[in-house]
């Protein structure tokens, strides 16, 4: 008797779990639970990447403020002085470091995460635990360069004399919304990335694409409704725009778009943990 | 019905092999593939008479041993034209609680496919498995230890990989830096750990672990002589406390010390199932075979991504030519290689890199760096390199293969493909043995008092 089901614990004397190892077939669920049971090793993982990233760079924490605010520069002078693009009728560098710090956090997490599982051949093959955890570790672990890029912001605003307003509050949703988009196509790529090696060299340029396919040089109020709303099938409109909104006051109403992007986000996020869960089984053969 | 911690039923693993394929495939060749298939589709029409053929032939060769290109150490079960096969196949056996069993086999019988489907790191192609109980596996000491850490970080770490919780491992800690001998060096980065330290304190976290049921896979053959008896010392104690441990391993001596049944594994099937002594005896009666010492390349998982598999076997040898894979210090050893030149290749060169069993690198030779340089080859498809004199100490080692050209440097490399023991001998004439614990190398040396005269000039 082959159980369909993937290592399906179930509970047969009142002490002892039993567990099958049998081959699973097609779709498989996504055990959330599993992935709750080993949190401290999420933990763990997220604490070594960051540890390991800030012992073995020269400048350390610094490149998570040099790398956006360097584009923020450069963008400045030729986007914003030279080309003279608008923005919402806020000083152009904060314009658009508001929006560079949560790219540069999504972008990096996706980075990390699509090279997350070859990178941990290691460990997959040596020992169990939800593979989930891997690619999550790596997009979690770019908090702490988000936050420190935030305080960057928060001082440019205090220099530009911007107050946040109470709209600030739902920031967090914000940031939430691209570590789950960050973290949805992660999932696809990882997983793709350990059967198709030439994932990786793909990466770049998905990350370039969707950068200027995200209003972060531009404001989004380039286009007219409804585009603007469809543009938020891309996510990360809805978060530019939504950091744009809660921290600089732009009267853009980011509502609908930031719905279309969350609905967006979720989509690539669910459908990515289900490829990924798919594939799994594989990843142990071929990484 | 309620003592049985461990049950199997018909489990069998299938790999795809394949020289044609690598082990992940590109993006570009799976478009490739799409975009010819219906092409191909008309040629495979067109050459079945060819194929069927060739692969007559070659399931010939592969039944008689006598192919150039042997099915030796891959040993497949069963195998079939497109490349499958079985690294486990029907294989059914029960495990009591409290029981230790033994896993022996040759290299590539199965047993690390078995304890891999039983931790869950890989699944099954068919049959199951129930598991009845927490289980932990131990495939590796130093899983996940990242050098740039200290050792207290790489004890949390490591740890929490092997399935323990942070509250355990706190209250285990003390106990693990103790064991490991590294109370001094415990805020270092791992990275100026010696080996022994490091082996040491990967061990400790290990040792450490507990659960109900522990899957070990020869991860007592590291450490020194002392530290090794202290491990299973350890493992002595898991078993006395009635858990259930699956044991794989080389070391005959432990498996006859700690388990209560042993279970012998050829060929990705049970071969013996019962009393430790007859199974080790039966083990013993397949080690005259020669499959550690001769093996098949032509499509060897240790090959490099996108390498050229042009290596098809190695072969050990003693000096008279016989297969070895138990060499003494200071023994000559030849390793044969067979290989495939394509014509478009420049004249080839060969390296051999000898690795302890951490992986670490003791000593390479090629045929660039030799003081016999290769005569050029005209046809030939085998080469011998001969060592005068194994100067290794008593200890398993890995040998890496690599072959290229001069002018194309390395086309195709294999790291540990192989591995052999060096065995403790006489080897400096003088009654005394080396032990594993002097180093990698052994070197003869002369001892001589200066005389006065030299010293004051």
């Amino acid at each position: 008797m082959i159980s369909s089901s993937h290592f399906a614990v179930r509970e047969s004397q009142p002490e002892l779990p039993t567990l099958r190892i049998a081959p699973s077939k097609g779709w498989v669920p996504l055990k959330l639970n599993d992935l709750w049971d080993y949190r401290e090793l999420l933990y763990f993982l997220i604490w070594r990447d960051i540890k390991v990233r800030y012992k073995q760079t020269a400048l350390g924490a610094t490149w998570a403020i040099i790398q956006p605010f360097l584009t923020m520069v450069v963008f400045s002078v030729f986007f914003g002085h030279l080309a003279k693009v608008p923005s919402d009728g806020i000083p152009y560098p904060i314009f658009s470091f508001a929006a560079l710090v949560p790219w540069t956090f999504f972008a990096s997490g996706l980075n990390q995460s699509s090279n997350s599982l070859v990178g941990s051949g290691s460990l997959i093959t040596k020992v169990y635990f939800p593979r989930l955890i891997i690619p999550l570790a790596s997009v979690f672990s770019g908090i702490i360069d988000f936050a420190l890029a935030f305080i960057v912001l928060l001082a440019m605003m205090f220099y530009y004399g911007m107050m946040p307003t109470l709209n600030v509050l739902w920031l967090p949703l914000f940031l939430l919304l691209a570590l789950v988009t960050s973290l949805g196509v992660g999932l696809w790529l990882s997983a793709l990335n350990v059967e198709y090696r030439d994932v990786r060299y793909v990466v770049p340029f998905i990350t370039q694409f969707w950068m200027l396919a995200t209003p972060i040089g531009y404001p989004s109020s380039l286009l007219h409704e409804p585009w603007r709303t469809v543009f938020g099938l891309n996510p990360m409109v809805g978060v530019v725009e939504g950091f744009r909104w809660a921290l600089l006051g732009t009267n853009t109403a980011p509502g609908p778009i930031v719905a279309v992007s969350a609905a967006a986000a979720i989509g690539i996020l669910i459908t990515g943990a289900f490829y990924f869960r798919r594939m799994e089984k594989t990843f142990a053969d071929i990484v | 019905m309620t003592d049985i911690a461990i049950k199997v039923k018909d489990l069998g693993k299938r790999y795809r092999i394949g020289a044609q394929r690598h082990a992940y495939r590109t993006l570009r060749e799976k478009l490739n593939d799409a975009a010819l298939a219906p092409f191909r589709a008309v040629k495979s029409l067109a050459h079945t008479n060819g194929t069927a053929k060739s692969n007559g032939i070659e399931g010939q060769n592969g039944r008689n041993g006598s192919s150039q290109i042997g099915h030796a150490t891959l040993n497949p079960a069963v195998h079939s034209a497109n490349n499958l096969i079985w690294a486990l196949k029907d294989v059914s056996f029960e495990v009591e609680r409290g029981e230790v069993v033994g896993i022996i086999g040759r290299n590539g019988a199965g047993k690390s496919t078995l304890l891999k489907i039983l931790s869950r790191i890989t699944e099954p192609t068919e049959g199951y498995a129930d598991i009845h109980g927490r289980i932990a596996s131990l495939l590796e000491v130093g899983t996940g230890f990242h050098p740039e850490l200290t050792g207290r970080e790489n004890i949390y770490l490591n740890g929490s990989i092997l399935g323990m919780k942070r509250a355990e491992i706190n209250k285990k800690f003390d106990e693990m830096v103790a064991f490991a001998e590294v109370e001094k060096f415990i805020d270092t980065p791992v990275k100026h750990y010696s080996s022994g330290m490091y082996v040491r304190l990967a061990f400790a976290v290990a040792a450490h672990l507990d659960p109900e049921i522990l899957l070990v896979d020869e991860v007592l053959a590291v450490g020194d002589a002392a530290f090794q008896k202290k491990c299973l010392g350890k493992m002595g104690d898991v078993a006395r406390e009635g858990r259930t441990v699956l044991f794989v391993s080389h070391n005959m001596a432990a498996i006859e010390n700690l388990c209560s049944r042993a279970i012998l594994f050829d060929q990705g099937a049970i071969a013996f199932n019962g009393n430790v002594n007859e199974c080790i005896t039966a083990y013993m009666d397949t080690g005259s075979s020669t499959n550690s010492s001769d093996v098949d390349l032509t499509s060897h998982p240790a090959r490099d991504l996108g390498a050229l598999p042009l290596l098809k076997r190695v072969r050990l040898l003693d000096k008279d030519h016989n297969l070895k894979d138990r060499f003494v210090c200071g023994e000559p050893m030849k390793i044969e290689f067979s290989f495939e030149r394509p014509a478009s290749l420049g004249n080839p060169q060969f390296g051999v890199g000898v690795n302890d069993w951490m992986g670490a690198r003791v000593f390479s030779i090629t045929t660039y760096f030799s003081d016999s340089s290769l005569p050029a080859l005209n046809g030939q498809s085998k080469v011998v390199c001969e060592i005068e004199s194994l100067p290794l100490a008593p200890g398993r080692y890995t040998l890496s293969l690599s072959m290229g050209t001069l002018e194309t440097l390395l086309v195709d490399n294999l790291e540990n493909a192989v591995s052999f023991d060096v065995e403790s001998v006489d080897f400096y004439g003088n009654g005394r043995v080396p032990e594993a614990s002097f180093g990698r190398v052994l070197v003869r040396s002369r001892w001589l008092a200066v005389p006065e005269r030299l010293e004051t000039k």
